[in-house]
């Protein structure tokens, strides 16, 4: 809702708003800062840290501790692998709520919702134990299905407020012209749900990325994502500020810069459905 | 046997032993802690010389044993050989859940495991777990800062003096507190440090129908005396405060005292990270006077879990990252005051190892501390800084949350005594104990 | 969200919809259907078949049936009730906060500022950042009393830097965790917000309304929906909080949640059983704040 303001106030509302945007970013902003200083630097006040020499020890140090490609390349294919599954399953799930309710609709999609509230940690022993017995402890594969089945309920809402937002005429119309179901997926609706799927897709690779406990549970070595990475830095002994500022900067910035890339489609996917 | 011949081939001859042996790939889980990140450095030592690979896993102290715990209860086969405490080893080895370190190599030299250490990590005269070091704690301080004060720190002091000391040293002008002490909540932090206190104070946790004792004048003797001494010269949000945060307080030159693990001694004198290095002094744990001291006994030791199908490789590994040979290699590299300590006897024969500062008093503190008998009354328990029973963990992890309350301020020492003591009955009698 | 379930006439029953096309549609739910059952089934399934035993992995293992004496264990142990305060002190500070914060960033940004684009990217970040990662930075490089960003701010001004995480411990995590969710919050209502109708407001406006009273009276009611989905959204991941609390204070000072004191009872006390009668518990408990957030806001949902 653009409206004329005066100059006045729009210099007033830029200044709050820079204001607030500053204090939210900062944390983010001083541990980019403290990643390249020494660790007796990265402890001083904050002065002595900005005046203090600038180097890339902290970042040579953790990629020699320990490899940061294999948690790096472990959490895309964990994330991306466990989102596109769950999209796969969602996706005619959604449709078929959303074109095809039936009286149980509404009980199924709670029911949905209600799984994300089981606790996590009152189920390792469970699913640790299911693991061992299917033998994907410490993999990949099994990393993706237990993160796609946490994430599904929150996919199928999304899509399937999406789905709901398509206006039922498009279809009828389609159907009058006697196009089969086939068809009407694949030319009716799937371009129009192109957008809510992608913003579907960002949201669960950044809630699959984060996750912190089954991913830190369920790994070894070999399926290890950075998760475990950083649980080696958390409280080593001596100073680490700089060397968890490093680690840190490392394991966040990849998801970061794809957040900011595709903030505008993210920004759609956000609203499920709550904007009219 | 076949395995003996085959270690022992296996570290003589390098190349041979190589061919022979299929390569393995060991999956190792370890605390992130100083010495574990310089083996990790030095692995490709254990490859040149076997030809199997390792993979490490490095955790955190508290995410470490919740992985390993739930590895080895489950028999998940995650790791094939894990780091683990003096607290674990003989309640998995009693389970059979390790498999037992009796048929070491020759050149091994079992024996020259200190005996306190080897004591700690069997069931039953077994030994399940291989000591990578092995901790007391004792008092380092700064040496300038105690004739600053003009007093002199005896070899032996009682807590009386210590108290006294920490209030001539405090500065808070110059950010110096008088003395640091562990606050922070959880068994293996603060819990060890308070429980190791309380032997000295006469306190325990258990009298021998397994009844809790926090209702005893000697806990409240324990706690009243450390929240004083901690109110008065100890750092701002000591209640937070682990073995971790008080390091960095020594390093930074801002304790004049700190009484923790004795493995801290080579850091607060190596100059690449201590302001203070060349200004510290070293002292046993303080008493009361009742013939027990305050120190405790630790060791970080390395397990193979039953079931693994990489044993012999696994044996191979532990036996060369606990060898003297390890310890050689480790003082080639980074010189001897960085050797993984408190492990073996011939390193404190060893006339190199001799001019380390802190060498005689660790030994010291080591050789005086006794987990079959911790405190001045009897108790049903073994060990000094825990109790080796299934449950001690989940217990004193509440019981020090308790605590670290009452240290910030958010309840009184009694709330948390009286608390404590109600929880600790609850879980025995829930485990079956009374 | 539930406006298209609870609304009157579905779109899909229209005469279009053939019986082909419903049997078609039961199948395309069913492997979701199927996959949540799996994903539900048996992990509950052994959360309540654990829950009635006595069950503990150091001492062996399963030691036999034992009734409900895990339930009553847990719920009359000393932690559980302060543990369900602390959960519901959490998930409804960190809901206030975002919500009234996230409403007034939303209407700035909606205004024309410069560097628009930029100042949303700041704000938005937080929301990429993991758990751990932000519990760790807020602990260590901000927290700290002596060598934290915000104790060398505090010295600078003469005062007594503030031990946050001891002395402040609750507010200190809700101020972590809203730090988190602020971001989500924030793009939701901005989304709701520049779909206002402008021509409402400026009407409005025209009437002399004031500021405050064209909040209360149009753009309050217009972001209803967003709200409701905001703090719906927000609870269901807020009541398994774990990450956060585990890295900062080890549930010490009061901040023990109950997914924190279940996962004492699991992993710390090493108590299957116990532990799983808390997951229970914690279920029982999260449905009834999801019922009863229903029933107070599914009103907005409706609409």
């Amino acid at each position: 809702m653009p409206r004329a303001v005066t100059t006045q106030k729009k210099i007033l509302n830029s200044a709050i708003s820079w204001a607030l945007a500053i204090i939210i970013f900062f944390p983010i902003f001083w541990i980019v800062v403290l990643s390249f200083k020494t660790e007796g630097d990265a402890i001083r006040t904050p002065i002595e840290v900005l005046t203090s020499t600038w180097t890339f020890d902290s970042y040579a140090v953790v990629q020699e501790r320990s490899d940061y490609f294999k948690h790096f390349s472990n959490s895309v294919i964990i994330a991306i692998g466990s989102t596109l599954l769950g999209i796969i399953i969602a996706v005619p799930a959604a449709w078929s709520m959303a074109f095809v309710p039936s009286k149980r609709t509404r009980g199924i999609l709670m029911w949905m919702l209600s799984t994300k509230m089981l606790p996590a940690v009152g189920v390792l022993y469970p699913i640790y134990l299911i693991f061992i017995e299917l033998g994907i402890l410490d993999s990949r594969t099994g990393l993706v299905v237990i993160l796609m089945l946490i994430n599904l309920p929150i996919i199928i809402w999304m899509l399937y407020t999406y789905f709901k937002e398509i206006p039922a005429e498009i279809l009828e119309a389609a159907r009058m012209d006697g196009a089969n179901l086939r068809s009407e997926i694949l030319y009716i609706l799937t371009p129009m749900a192109i957008p809510g799927i992608a913003s579907t897709l960002l949201l669960n690779i950044i809630l699959a990325w984060n996750e912190a406990f089954w991913t830190l549970n369920l790994t070894a070595a070999k399926a290890a994502p950075l998760t475990s990475f950083i649980a080696s830095y958390s409280s080593p002994e001596g100073l680490f500020f700089a060397k968890l500022s490093a680690a840190s900067v490392m394991a966040i910035t990849p998801i970061l810069i794809m957040g900011w890339f595709s903030q505008k489609q993210l920004v759609r996917g956000l609203t499920f459905g709550a904007v009219k | 046997m076949q395995l003996k011949k085959l270690v022992v081939a296996a570290a003589s001859v390098t190349l041979l032993s190589t061919s022979l042996a299929t390569a393995e790939t060991l999956t190792i889980a370890t605390v992130n802690n100083g010495d574990m990140i310089r083996m990790q450095g030095l692995t490709d030592d254990f490859t040149a010389k076997t030809g199997h690979n390792v993979e490490w896993v490095t955790l955190e102290e508290n995410v470490l044993r919740q992985r390993v715990t739930t590895d080895i209860t489950t028999k998940g086969g995650a790791f094939d050989i894990m780091t683990i405490g003096m607290y674990e080893t003989p309640i998995w080895g009693k389970n059979g859940w390790l498999v037992p370190l009796d048929d070491l190599s020759a050149d091994y030299n079992v024996g020259d495991i200190l005996p306190a250490m080897a004591g700690g990590l069997s069931h039953d005269g077994t030994l399940f777990a291989a000591p990578f070091y092995g901790e007391s704690s004792m008092i380092m301080y700064r040496t300038d800062l105690m004739e600053k004060a003009g007093l002199t720190m005896p070899k032996a002091p009682s807590w009386a003096f210590i108290a006294k000391a920490a209030r001539e040293m405090t500065d808070r002008d110059n950010e110096i507190n008088g003395i640091c002490l562990r606050g922070k909540a959880g068994w293996g932090e603060g819990g060890a440090f308070i429980t190791a206190m309380s032997n000295s104070f006469g306190a325990r946790w258990f009298d021998e129908n397994w009844n809790a004792q926090f209702d005893t004048r000697e806990w409240s003797d324990t706690l009243n005396f450390y929240f004083n001494m901690m109110s008065d010269s100890g750092p701002a949000g000591f209640a937070t405060n682990g073995f971790n945060e008080n390091l960095s307080l020594f390093q930074q030159g801002k304790c004049g005292m700190w009484i923790d693990a004795t493995v801290a001694a080579s850091f607060v004198t190596n100059p690449n990270d201590s302001t203070v290095a060349d200004s510290v002094g070293f002292a046993l744990a303080p008493d009361n006077g009742m013939g027990v001291r305050s120190n405790w006994l630790w060791a970080w030791a390395l397990a193979i879990p039953a079931g693994t199908q990489k044993e012999e490789a696994a044996k191979q590994f532990v036996e060369w990252a606990t060898s003297n040979g390890y310890i050689e290699l480790v003082a080639e590299n980074e010189g001897w005051a960085n050797v993984p300590p408190g492990a073996r006897i011939s390193l404190y024969e060893n006339a190199n190892y001799k001019d380390i500062p802190f060498a005689k008093m660790t030994l010291e503190s080591i050789l005086s501390a006794d987990p079959n008998n911790s405190t001045v009354d009897a108790s049903p328990y073994v060990g000094i800084q825990f109790a080796a029973i299934p449950e001690f963990a989940g217990i004193a992890t509440d019981v020090s949350q308790e605590f670290s309350a009452a240290y910030a301020g958010q309840q009184t020492i009694a709330e948390a005594l009286a608390k404590a003591q109600a929880l600790t009955n609850d879980a025995m009698e829930a485990a079956g104990y009374r | 969200m539930f406006s298209y379930i609870q609304s009157s006439k579905p779109i899909g029953t229209s005469k279009v919809s053939t019986k082909h096309s419903r049997s078609l549609a039961r199948i395309m739910v069913a492997p979701a259907v199927f996959a949540l059952l799996v994903w539900m089934i048996i992990p509950l399934s052994m959360t309540l078949y654990f829950s009635f035993k006595k069950y503990l992995p150091l001492r062996g293992g399963d030691l036999g049936w034992v009734g409900f004496e895990n339930y009553t264990r847990f719920i009359s142990s000393s932690s559980f009730w302060p543990a369900v305060a602390t959960t519901m002190i959490i998930v409804g500070g960190v809901l206030i906060i975002t919500v009234v914060l996230g409403t007034l960033i939303a209407l700035l940004l909606d205004q024309p500022i410069w560097g628009q684009g930029i100042v949303r990217i700041m704000i938005i970040a937080p929301f990429f950042i993991m758990p751990t990662v932000s519990g760790l930075i807020w602990k260590n490089m901000f927290m700290d009393p002596t060598n934290g960003f915000l104790a060398h701010i505090w010295r600078a001004f003469g005062a007594e830097p503030i031990q946050w995480l001891s002395h402040a411990s609750l507010p200190s995590l809700i101020m972590i965790i809203s730090w988190q969710w602020l971001p989500f919050a924030t793009l939701i209502l901005l989304t709701a917000v520049q779909s206002l109708d402008s021509e409402q407001l400026e009407a409005a406006e025209m009437d002399g309304a004031k500021p405050i009273r064209r909040f209360f009276h149009i753009i309050l009611p217009h972001l209803a929906r967003a709200i409701t989905v905001v703090i719906l959204i927000q609870t269901i991941f807020l009541l398994s909080i774990f990450a956060e609390i585990f890295v900062t204070t080890a549930g010490a000072f009061g901040t023990k949640t109950l997914t924190y004191l279940i996962f004492q009872r699991v992993l710390e006390s090493q108590n299957v059983g116990l532990g799983s009668a808390g997951g229970v518990y914690a279920i029982i408990l999260a449905n009834i704040v999801a019922i009863f957030l229903m029933r107070i806001v599914g009103k907005n949902l409706d609409r």
